[in-house]
């Protein structure tokens, strides 16, 4: 019994409640929802510490008898998914904050902001802490609805025709979840993770499997794992930078979550190892191959998010304690380091007026600091040793070479390919938006208004639809893009060097948005240097998730295992 | 366990009816499609709980009691998709507003490759004479009844 494990889901939701009735007073609105961020953070920090230290920590709301009512857990997992999801929903507000919530106060209704991305937290929150798969359905629908509403802030058209897919990719797979909720309770009549671990045990295998496999097409949905992850790329990039920082870092990862925990728990016999090795190699490559051919950031990184999901379901695919470590690592590096990229790309957008790669050039040189802030995370994601990401890497290589079939080892250098194409990715993103002038760049952005027009520059080859500059291929919607940059009656489209001929471009950056910009880096970079520590975390927290007999015990009692 | 196959048949048909209603195009109809594939799900729910007509859980009973749990599922349930058809409703009003019909539209990538295959001459196998999904978007009512 541990009086701290509700708190991270009881407290955003009470600041929830006092920020709705504090909607006219902003600025107590901003105090209230970091306070309360701030405490969730050190709770969680607690639990990390208390979990690791005395084991799972267990709470039954309402002291109702163990197997009756709902649990609350907090085991090694939980708590470290708990820490990390804390860590960057505070930073995500505090950015926001600095940037006057969302960046477009003419569209957007501010005084929903803070209750909404309270809800947010304390959904994600309760989805680590759910003891019973209800409580996992329950606190995935509050989540969802939050960002329902975070997504399409504002009811622009862009969000509304983005939000309209996502939602209704949502609620059929919340859908899928009740039909499997049902056959899980019609099957072992009940729905406790710790009582399901027993009986689920005890079925006959062919049940047992379509359980299993509803499940997993629930959660994969979430995660966005390929081929269910058509969804993401087209619905993240249109919401605010913070929204989509947001989204990025946590939500499939709570997907991410809920397949560790319900394939270790309830299915540890059947790990279905080569179709998830599947999964994860066709997510790996197909998602980066959608990353290489964007021009607008981004989507970019909405891709690269899908891809290296594949990281996490290849651990997870394994089955080994090596395996689960490196998911476990991977997921806390991947959460802080994506969410600090979409945050450099609201910083991008709020000095370029754009993220597309189209417009931009040169900032390198007008916004330095700028440049470091979005090359550091970049090259972390891409794998630069001796980085996070590379180390992440590492160790679900390791675990893939110790596994040794030839389908993990198709794996393994699967995921190096994507790893050489991540950088290329976010290389590429680098050469047209920061090292060129921003004369070169609206000099392609003419090339490409008129490719027909240049029969003399070699550059410009024009192909099936597409044109090539450089290196570079451009689509039809880039041209398209291009020309509006230069219709001169058209001031909504501006690239950065007519925005700097213009003297519209801001001289500085709000503090507080780059500040904590620069904190999750710097966390990031902390795990780099903390990578023996938290390695040994990780590894202690695969351990325990394998041996289900301690989550179990210590939620239904000893003598129950 | 005995279960009630009009139950299941029930089920099966209302789930049917969803899925077919969802593949519409028209926000509204994939709104009734999700409505009625939640109501078919909630009745799974009610196959869980066992036979009907057993006694309800109050005081002691030596007989068979009704299991009280998977109707507090599905209320639990009806009250999520109650707020999801609202929120859908909202949705839709704000996408007739803006574009005078509450199709959904195409996917960025999707359209892209569309374009991408009408202007690519080089391929054979694209008939340039049937266009007719392209047009499919522009489908939509005149916007006479949009308010200003």
């Amino acid at each position: 019994m541990n009086a701290l494990v509700p708190l991270p889901v009881i407290l955003p939701l009470l600041g929830a409640g006092l920020t709705l009735m504090l909607s006219r007073r902003p600025g107590l609105q901003r105090a209230v929802s970091t306070t309360v961020l701030a405490v969730v953070v050190v709770v969680a920090a607690i639990l990390v510490y208390q979990a690791d230290q005395h084991g799972p920590q267990v709470i039954a709301i309402g002291a109702w008898q163990e197997s009756l009512g709902i649990s609350l857990v907090a085991d090694r997992l939980s708590a470290v998914m708990l820490l990390v999801s804390a860590i960057v929903t505070l930073a995500v507000l505090v950015y926001s904050i600095g940037q006057g919530m969302t960046g477009d106060e003419h569209e957007t209704p501010v005084t929903i902001y803070h209750p909404t991305f309270l809800v947010l937290s304390a959904g994600v929150s309760n989805a680590f802490l759910a003891g019973d798969l209800f409580n996992l359905f329950v606190s995935f629908e509050i989540l969802l609805f939050a960002s329902y509403v975070l997504l399409t802030l504002g009811g622009t058209g862009a969000r509304i025709r983005a939000g309209t897919i996502y939602v209704v990719v949502n609620v059929l797979s919340s859908s899928l979840f009740l039909i499997s909720l049902a056959a899980v309770y019609a099957a072992t009549g009940s729905l406790n993770l710790a009582q399901l671990a027993g009986r689920l045990d005890d079925l006959p295998g062919s049940v047992a499997l379509l359980l299993q496999l509803l499940l997993l097409t629930t959660f994969a949905i979430k995660a966005a794992v390929f081929p269910l992850s058509f969804w993401l790329p087209d619905s993240y990039p249109t919401a605010p930078a913070p929204v989509t920082a947001v989204f990025a870092g946590l939500l499939t990862k709570v997907g991410v979550y809920a397949i560790i925990r319900t394939q270790t728990l309830l299915f540890p016999d059947s790990p279905l190892t080569d179709l998830l090795l599947w999964a994860a190699l066709l997510t790996l490559v197909v998602g980066i191959l959608g990353a290489v051919a964007q021009t607008e950031m981004k989507r970019m990184l909405s891709f690269t998010l899908v891809s290296h999901i594949g990281y996490m379901v290849f651990g997870i695919a394994l089955g080994t304690m090596a395996g689960y470590s490196g998911a476990i690592f991977y997921v806390v590096h991947h959460i802080t380091i994506q969410t600090a990229l979409f945050l450099v790309l609201g910083l991008i957008e709020r000095q370029a007026g754009s993220t597309s790669l189209i417009k931009l050039g040169g900032l390198a040189r007008y916004a330095p600091l700028l440049a470091v802030l979005y090359f550091v995370p970049a090259m972390n994601l891409a794998g630069i040793p001796p980085m996070s990401g590379f180390l992440g890497k590492v160790a679900l290589t390791e675990g893939g070479l110790q596994v040794g079939t030839p389908l993990a080892y198709t794996v393994v250098a699967a995921g190096m390919v994507t790893s050489l194409l991540t950088l290329y990715a976010v290389a590429k993103a680098w050469n047209l938006a920061f090292w060129r002038t921003p004369g070169q760049a609206h000099e392609m952005a003419q090339e490409l208004s008129d490719p027909t027009g240049w029969p003399g520059s070699r550059e410009v080859v024009q192909h099936r639809g597409h044109v090539h500059v450089g290196a570079n291929t451009f689509g039809a919607r880039d041209l398209d893009e291009a020309r509006s940059i230069l219709d001169e009656d058209d001031d909504s489209h501006q690239d950065f060097h007519q925005r700097i001929e213009a003297g519209t471009v801001p001289s500085r950056l709000p503090r507080t948005m780059v500040g904590a910009t620069a904190a999750l880096i710097a966390f990031s970079l902390a795990l780099t240097v903390a990578a023996g520590p938290v390695f040994d975390y990780t590894g202690r927290a695969a351990r325990d998730i394998l041996d289900r007999g301690i989550y179990v015990s210590s939620v239904l009692g000893e003598g129950s295992r | 366990m005995s279960t009630s196959l009009s139950l299941i048949l029930a089920a099966a048909a209302m789930i049917g009816c969803g899925v077919y209603l969802i593949l519409e195009r028209s926000l509204t109809r994939v709104l009734v499609g999700l409505v009625m594939l939640g109501n078919g799900v909630n009745l799974l729910f009610l196959i869980s709980s066992g036979p009907a007509g057993r006694a309800p859980i109050v005081g002691g009973g030596d007989g068979a009691m009704s299991d009280p749990l998977p109707q507090a599922l599905v209320l639990t349930a009806i009250v999520i998709s109650l707020a999801t058809t609202a929120f859908i409703l909202a949705m839709a009003y704000r996408s007739w507003q803006l574009t005078g019909g509450d199709n959904v539209q195409d996917d960025v990538e999707d359209a892209a490759i569309r374009r991408l295959a009408l202007t690519d001459q080089a391929s054979d196998s694209f008939d340039l004479s049937r266009q007719g999904d392209a047009d499919d978007d522009l489908d939509v009512p005149e916007e006479e009844g949009r308010p200003a």
